[in-house]
């Protein structure tokens, strides 16, 4: 099969993005993954889903392996079935470095494991379940509780003259997510990273398994706290498919104005910490206090400071009113003006400028090798942003102007934060201007069992994806929430390489990526 | 630097203008300062753990230290290290995968070890629940003192959760 053919082979899901589904076997979905590499697309998401209890097909389905590529066209989504969990599937990480902890997870959550020269090592799993227990198969009882071991992770250990190791985490000094990391050093340089990741891991794919649509949006929303519209619109986008339900104009707009809020809090957030990890405290408070007043905006409009629960299958939950339009565009301006001047400020500071320049720098083609993506990838040249590559309603009438930058530092990854914020103001003027007036929400209706829908948004950290499989009754089967960060991660690895270990709260927090999002 | 400076002036001091700021809260923070010294003695040592949240209660942590809250300028501050804090500031609900180092946390804590639990995870688990990853509440793992719910509590909640862990701890 040619990948060229594939928008006329394989069936498009109904609903608001280019995306198409089909069914392979081990040597199309080698194939297909490897055409898609060299016509310069990418991997987005693979996940496992457990059939041996498919009351749609009567007939024992087994396990299938899923996994989400981008291409020219559209995202290209393919099915390879299992018949038995023994049976191993096509090893990607040659191709695409991400898949190996995409891979590893599916092994600890399915006991499907990929070719035997890969990566066998555990990922999702610690000590809190045993080895030969899968907690995504539908036969595991979620309220199992097994006696905890010890982790016991084989880390890869540097030898050599000088050199030792500094373990930090998982918790750390100060307000971040638990993880853990191994540095390597010579001195003061990193000579290697090692992310040891899962803290968090909290059993969120299999809470999903067997809740109403609905509800599923709630939980949707709290994957990762900080993207909470992101993965709200993709999960609503994925059950609109599967219920064919278009949401009214009104509310794809009020969706997209919640998206760019999220997008300039985060933003603001993080500009706030770069300066201040630049030993620029100033920043901080600055950065913080404009953030406030986006979040106390919210507060005031939507209800919630952080946007949770509005966007649901079917529309949105919160309308604005004249004087909320009034109240939002005052905000914004003096948002953009005060940043401006920050930004001046960030970009005369000699002293902030020497932290930023050349520090963890991915160089442009390393970003294309591991799949770098989101925010930190278009600061590498890595040129995706879904929203103006595949921009649906209302992006498509808004012509978004996608940043980027080469030099693939913390300075890259700032001045990115800076620009992207203007952007996302003017889209916010554009929408107010122009909504529609109109209903905002309506009936979601039913889903079909035994179908997928996926829903692709990009987020301020990244694309976010969300796949939902349906069972009965308009409950989900089984869903998969898929976070940039996954491929971020292990480029992290790579841009500390070098620096020195005071910078690494720089370089980290300039990707600013997710345990949650990754942990589940 | 002057740059800088200007900046600060126009901007001014934003401590204390906070609109869903209640009366009742405004007239304890003047004896808030007086409560923390008198139970330990000095400013109050925050660490804060989180134990396997969604991260949506850090954000509002986070907001708890920019200037419009000015916790430093009542007497709180956020620590590096638990051997240094008063207060453990948990959010959750406590992962499988945490618990193990959430207790090396609290044992780490010198008295008088007092911990507030954050956000409806940190109540009970919240929409994560109990299962074979997730502990539930924080109180399934360590003695709490008291519960801030709210998904996330905003910034307000959690400061007004802290004091009455500090004044509660007073009255023991
Ligand atoms: S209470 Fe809400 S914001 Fe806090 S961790 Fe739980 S889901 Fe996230």
């Amino acid at each position: 099969m040619r990948l060229d053919d594939f928008p006329k082979i394989f069936a498009q899901l109904p609903g608001a993005m280019p995306i198409w589904h089909g069914t392979v076997d081990a040597t199309g979905y080698r194939a297909l993954c490897k055409q898609v590499l060299h016509g310069g697309g990418k991997l987005l998401a693979l996940w496992g889903e457990d059939k041996t209890q498919d009351s749609v097909s009567q007939k024992a389905a087994g396990y299938a392996l899923h996994v989400a590529l981008v291409t020219a066209p559209g995202l290209l989504v393919l099915s390879l079935p299992l018949a038995q969990a023994e049976v191993r599937f096509p090893d990607l990480s040659d191709l695409f470095p991400a898949a190996d902890r995409m891979q590893r997870s599916v092994a600890d959550m399915f006991g499907l494991r990929p070719d035997a020269e890969s990566d066998q090592r555990k990922w999702l799993r610690h000590g809190s379940w045993p080895q030969d227990a899968y907690p995504l198969r539908k036969s595991f009882d979620p309220h199992t509780s097994y006696a905890t071991e010890a982790d016991a992770y084989p880390f890869v250990s540097v030898t050599g003259d000088g050199v030792h190791e500094i373990a930090v985490g998982p918790v750390h000094a100060g307000t971040i997510e638990p993880g853990h990391f191994r540095f390597s050093v010579v001195g003061e340089k990193v000579l290697r990273l090692e992310e040891r990741l899962a803290y968090k891991h909290k059993g969120t794919e299999k809470r999903f398994e067997g809740m109403s649509l609905q509800l599923g949006a709630k939980l949707a929303g709290r994957i990762s706290g900080d993207t909470t519209v992101a993965y709200a619109w993709a999960y609503a986008q994925a059950a609109e498919s599967l219920c064919l339900c278009t949401p009214p104009e009104r509310a794809l707009w009020l969706r997209a104005l919640l998206l760019e809020l999220e997008r300039i809090h985060n933003h603001l957030g993080d500009l706030g910490y770069l300066g201040n990890d630049a030993a620029l405290a100033f920043g901080f408070a600055q950065f913080w206090i404009l953030k406030e007043d986006l979040l106390r905006m919210n507060e005031t409009l939507f209800s919630h400071r952080y946007l949770m629960d509005i966007i649901v299958p079917g529309g949105v939950t919160r309308d604005l009113d004249n004087a909320g339009l009034l109240h939002m565009a005052d905000t914004l301006r003096h948002i953009e003006d005060e940043t401006a001047r920050l930004k001046n400020i960030y970009d005369e500071h000699a002293g902030v400028q020497d932290r930023f320049l050349t520090t963890g720098r991915v160089a442009p083609d390393l970003a294309a090798q591991l799949g770098l993506t989101g925010l930190a990838g278009r600061a590498s040249s890595q040129a995706w942003d879904v929203r103006a590559q595949f921009p649906t309603m209302p992006y498509e009438q808004l012509d978004v102007n996608m940043v980027t930058h080469r030099n693939g530092d913390v300075a890259a990854r700032v001045t990115m934060r800076f620009e992207e914020i203007s952007e996302s103001i003017r889209l916010i003027r554009l929408i107010l201007a122009r909504i529609p007036l109109g209903e905002t929400l309506t009936e979601l209706g039913k889903a079909e069992a035994g179908k997928l829908g996926i829903g692709w948004v990009e987020g301020w950290r990244g694309e976010v994806m969300v796949a939902l499989h349906s069972g009965d009754d308009n409950r989900i089967h089984r869903l998969h929430p898929h976070d940039p960060s996954w491929q971020n991660w292990p480029v992290l690895e790579h841009a500390i390489i070098g620096n020195i270990v005071p910078d690494f709260p720089l370089i980290n927090k300039s990707f600013n990526l997710s345990y949650s999002g990754v942990d589940l | 630097m002057y740059q800088i400076i200007k900046q600060m002036l126009r901007t001014g001091i934003k401590s204390g203008t906070t609109p869903q700021t209640d009366d009742a809260l405004r007239n304890q923070i003047q004896d808030i300062n007086a409560q923390i010294l008198n139970i330990v003695g000095r400013a109050l040592a925050i660490r804060h753990v989180d134990a396997g949240s969604c991260n949506g209660c850090e954000l509002e942590i986070h907001c708890l230290n920019n200037p419009y809250y000015n916790i430093e300028g009542i007497g709180m501050h956020f620590v590096a290290s638990p051997r240094h804090a008063d207060m453990l500031l948990v959010t959750g609900p406590v992962s499988r995968h945490m618990e193990m180092a959430l207790k090396r946390t609290y044992d780490a804590t010198p008295d008088p070890k007092l911990v507030v639990a954050l956000g409806d995870c940190g109540k009970d688990g919240g929409i994560f629940g109990e299962s074979y990853a997730s502990c539930g509440g924080i109180s399934k793992v360590l003695p709490v003192d008291v519960i801030v719910p709210g998904c996330p509590p905003p910034p307000l909640a959690i400061l007004q959760g802290i004091l009455t862990a500090v004044s509660r701890s007073k009255n023991a």
